[in-house]
């Protein structure tokens, strides 16, 4: 007996043997642990459509809250072959790359500016990103040849940070929103766009937003050229705006 | 103590005269300014509460009213006494005058300045005394219901819901949380003024405001009674309105609070002149209220990188040990803060993280120590978070920390739910349990790893302090010494807000509380 093959028509997820189906998950009920809660949470798991649910694990978390583990097997399946997700379509330069692309190919410094805004405290992002020291080993755009970065820090208002932009005759613009609990960002990401549209400076310029909850579709969705999400680093950034500049020849 | 370390001593002395000299410098300027939430904390003092119609608190009408007469620089406690001596009103009743319309303070008749002191005086004395109340019922309560051993455990809630905080407050408790710290609502540090009465909404966070803070007092006595352990709670002095609310957590009984200019100059964009005014007094309230004080150097490495910048970080305990002596708190509240942020692949990152803990403690043997957990480098990889966080509480039961920010495995994903909380604190007590007197049974090879790094990160801040010395904190920040993060001295929030005090400036409270009370 050879090893099955995947089905990448019927996706299912991989315990210790294909298609087993296994899937972990946790969760708390609002009741206190007892023999009635572990069912409460069987029955749960069943309902959510899993086969053959296993409490593994019961944990009293004082009055009135119980934690559980459960196992179980998943019955659906994906098809793997039919999925398309949109993606920044833009290959990776390295620092040195996307230094020698600027010298080739737009023969001028560029200026990109960066901003946490709304409400959003939470530097944490845009710093990665732009900062001198970058993040994890990857240099901020501070620090590369023919990029004027400047980053103007957290709780910047939508106004202040398009006022800058057409300060500094800015060539592209990265937004960074961390918080977004109750999908604060959303209307926050919106008005930018508003206002860069009614200024007439939505085409000349690239404009990217980045962090932890969001994705290029959802970027794409709200006007901006780009959305990078967790796991991108400053080279990611650059090579996708330096690429879109010679594009949309913003030169 | 012994130390484990062999560090320097005499270097040690070195960097306190240097951070002593630093901290002398600004005072000078410190006392020469006052600001318009220093003043609103003494309206605040004098029991001035509530909103007018606009939803303005009337602590921002009184001083506003005094702002545009042009007597700021005297301060409120002489114009609101001024009011009390000509009208015979309490100062509840002359901000709701101002607020009204009734009274310009600064255009009535001037009254004879020992009448006006002893007016103030008589309202003041009496807050004092509350506020020496709160402080021995926290002690009674400690001694009696009980006290959770250290390091204490901190969670946070952050619902946005006050009600809904003080209900995950209550479980965490149950669970085993010592301290309960109410995050704010992300953009509050940037308000010139504190909102007023209970709230039910807020973004990552609850707003911090007075009636709120009873609320959560309340639910954490009962919850602590219970339990048969004392609840601290803890929320946040730094933004704009240090003083004013220190002077609130002083009123509510709060325990623990979050205080430090330098992390509103760096990371909030908070003017600094501003601030280090605003930080001496929040200070002397909280010193005198019994609260411990958390610093913010842990942030530093949010930012900057944690192997190279650890000198920085010492540095800055340094600063605001001295600063915290200024304004009359103790070492037992001086709840001085570092972190555990290096890079989970670092060959040898284990040793470096405790070689920084134990230094601050062998270097500040009372502090309790503030403890922060990794964040930095948390990825949305629970099961990873949930190993990283162990071997920070690994570090801080061995280094003996005072109180131990617990580490979400969900870092990086949302503020926390239930489990998170729960299973951090299970994760804490394991540990601590399991290794509760590694640290006594363990010394570090001589010149070994772990001793060779914390003299070097001992040098490196000693010199970083001696050069601090000779610029001054204002230039040190103007050039991006900590944090990596540059600052301006007239750039930043809240500079319009400070203003030279006048001869005849008066603030009872400075000197009842820093001479211990009434």
């Amino acid at each position: 007996m050879g090893l099955e093959k995947v089905d990448l028509t019927k996706v299912k997820p991989y315990g210790d043997t294909l298609n087993d189906g296994m899937v972990q998950m946790s969760f708390t009920l609002p009741v206190s642990a007892s023999e009635e809660a572990k069912e409460a949470a069987r029955r749960l798991a069943l309902k959510m459509g899993l086969e053959d649910p296993s409490v593994v694990s019961m944990k009293n978390m004082g009055p009135g809250f119980s934690f559980f583990i459960v196992y179980g097997r998943c019955g659906e399946s994906i098809d793997y072959t039919g999925i398309e997700v949109p993606k920044v379509d833009v290959e990776t330069m390295s620092k040195k790359e996307v230094e020698a692309f600027i010298e080739e190919k737009i023969k001028r410094d560029i200026t990109i500016i960066g901003a946490c805004t709304g409400s959003d405290a939470h530097t944490v992002g845009i710093d990665a990103i732009m900062n001198m020291k970058g993040y994890d080993g990857h240099y901020g755009l501070e620090r590369y040849n023919g990029i004027e970065a400047v980053n103007m820090g957290s709780q910047v208002p939508n106004e202040e940070l398009v006022a800058k932009a057409i300060e500094l005759k800015a060539d592209g613009i990265l937004v960074s929103q961390v918080v977004t609990q109750k999908d604060v960002h959303i209307p926050n990401l919106t008005e930018l766009i508003e206002l860069l549209e009614a200024e007439g400076l939505r085409e000349k310029m690239v404009v990217v937003c980045g962090g932890p909850r969001i994705n290029h579709e959802l970027a794409k969705e709200l006007g901006y050229d780009a959305g990078f999400g967790t796991g991108s680093y400053a080279e990611d950034v650059a090579s996708f705006v330096v690429d879109e500049i010679v594009k949309r020849k913003l030169i | 103590m012994e130390s484990k370390l062999n560090l320097d001593q005499n270097m040690i002395q070195e960097a306190r005269h240097a951070a002593k000299t630093i901290a002398d410098d600004v005072q000078f300027f410190i006392d020469e300014h006052t600001t318009v939430t220093v003043e609103r904390t003494v309206a605040r003092l004098l029991g001035i509460d509530g909103v007018d119609e606009l939803d303005t608190p009337l602590p921002n009408v009184v001083v506003d009213n005094i702002k545009q007469g042009g007597g700021l620089g005297k301060g409120a406690s002489f114009w609101i006494g001024n009011a009390m001596v000509g009208l015979q009103k309490s100062p509840q009743e002359i901000a709701e005058a101002v607020a009204g319309g009734e009274l310009d303070l600064t255009k009535i008749a001037i009254n004879d300045e020992k009448d006006i002191q002893q007016a103030v005086d008589q309202v003041a004395v009496k807050t004092v005394e509350k506020i020496a109340e709160n402080r021995e019922r926290r002690d009674h309560d400690m001694k009696y219901i009980g006290d959770g051993e250290k390091p204490y455990l901190y969670v946070i809630v952050a619902t946005g819901n006050i009600y809904e905080d003080a209900m995950q407050a209550k479980s965490a408790v149950r669970q085993g949380a010592d301290i309960i710290a109410v995050i704010r609502s992300t953009a509050q540090s940037l308000l010139d003024y504190v909102p007023y009465g209970a709230t039910t909404e807020g973004f990552g966070g609850t707003y911090a405001t007075q009636e709120n803070f009873r609320i959560m007092r309340e639910a954490l006595d009962k919850a602590g009674e219970e339990v048969g352990r004392y609840i601290h709670l803890c929320n946040y002095c730094s933004g704009l309105c240090m003083p004013e609310i220190a002077a609130m957590g002083a009123l509510e009984r709060l325990d623990v609070m979050l205080n430090d200019a330098l992390y509103g100059i760096l990371f909030r964009d908070i003017n600094m002149q501003r601030t280090l005014v605003d930080q001496y007094f929040s200070r002397i309230i909280n010193g005198f209220a019994g609260i411990m004080i958390n610093t913010g150097e842990d942030n530093y490495l949010t930012t900057a990188d944690a192997v190279e910048e650890a000198h920085t970080v010492l540095a800055s305990q340094f600063i605001n040990e001295q600063f915290a002596k200024k304004a009359g708190l103790p070492e037992e509240q001086m709840g001085l803060g570092h972190a555990f942020e290096m890079r989970p692949d670092l060959k040898n990152g284990f040793l470096l993280e405790l070689a920084q803990a134990q230094m601050a403690r062998e270097i500040f043997p009372k502090a309790p120590l503030k403890y922060m957990p990794p964040t930095k480098f948390k990825t949305g990889d629970i099961f990873k978070g949930q190993i990283q966080d162990a071997m920070f509480n690994m570090i801080s039961i061995w280094t003996n920390q005072g109180v131990q920010l617990l580490g979400m495995m969900t870092e990086a994903i949302h503020t926390p739910h239930i489990q998170d909380r729960a299973l951090a604190i299970e994760n804490a007590k394991y540990i601590f349990n399991n290794c509760k007197d590694l640290g006594s049974e363990v010394t570090f090879k001589e010149d070994g790893i772990i001793q060779s790094r914390a003299q070097g990160v001992l040098s490196n801040a000693h010199d970083l302090l001696i050069e601090i010395q000779r610029n001054g904190i204002f230039k040190t920040i103007e050039e991006g010494k900590f944090g990596g993060v540059k600052r301006m001295r007239t750039g930043g929030k809240g500079l319009d807000g400070v203003t030279k005090k006048d001869s005849g400036y008066y603030n009872p409270f400075v000197d009842l509380m820093l001479q211990g009370g009434a």
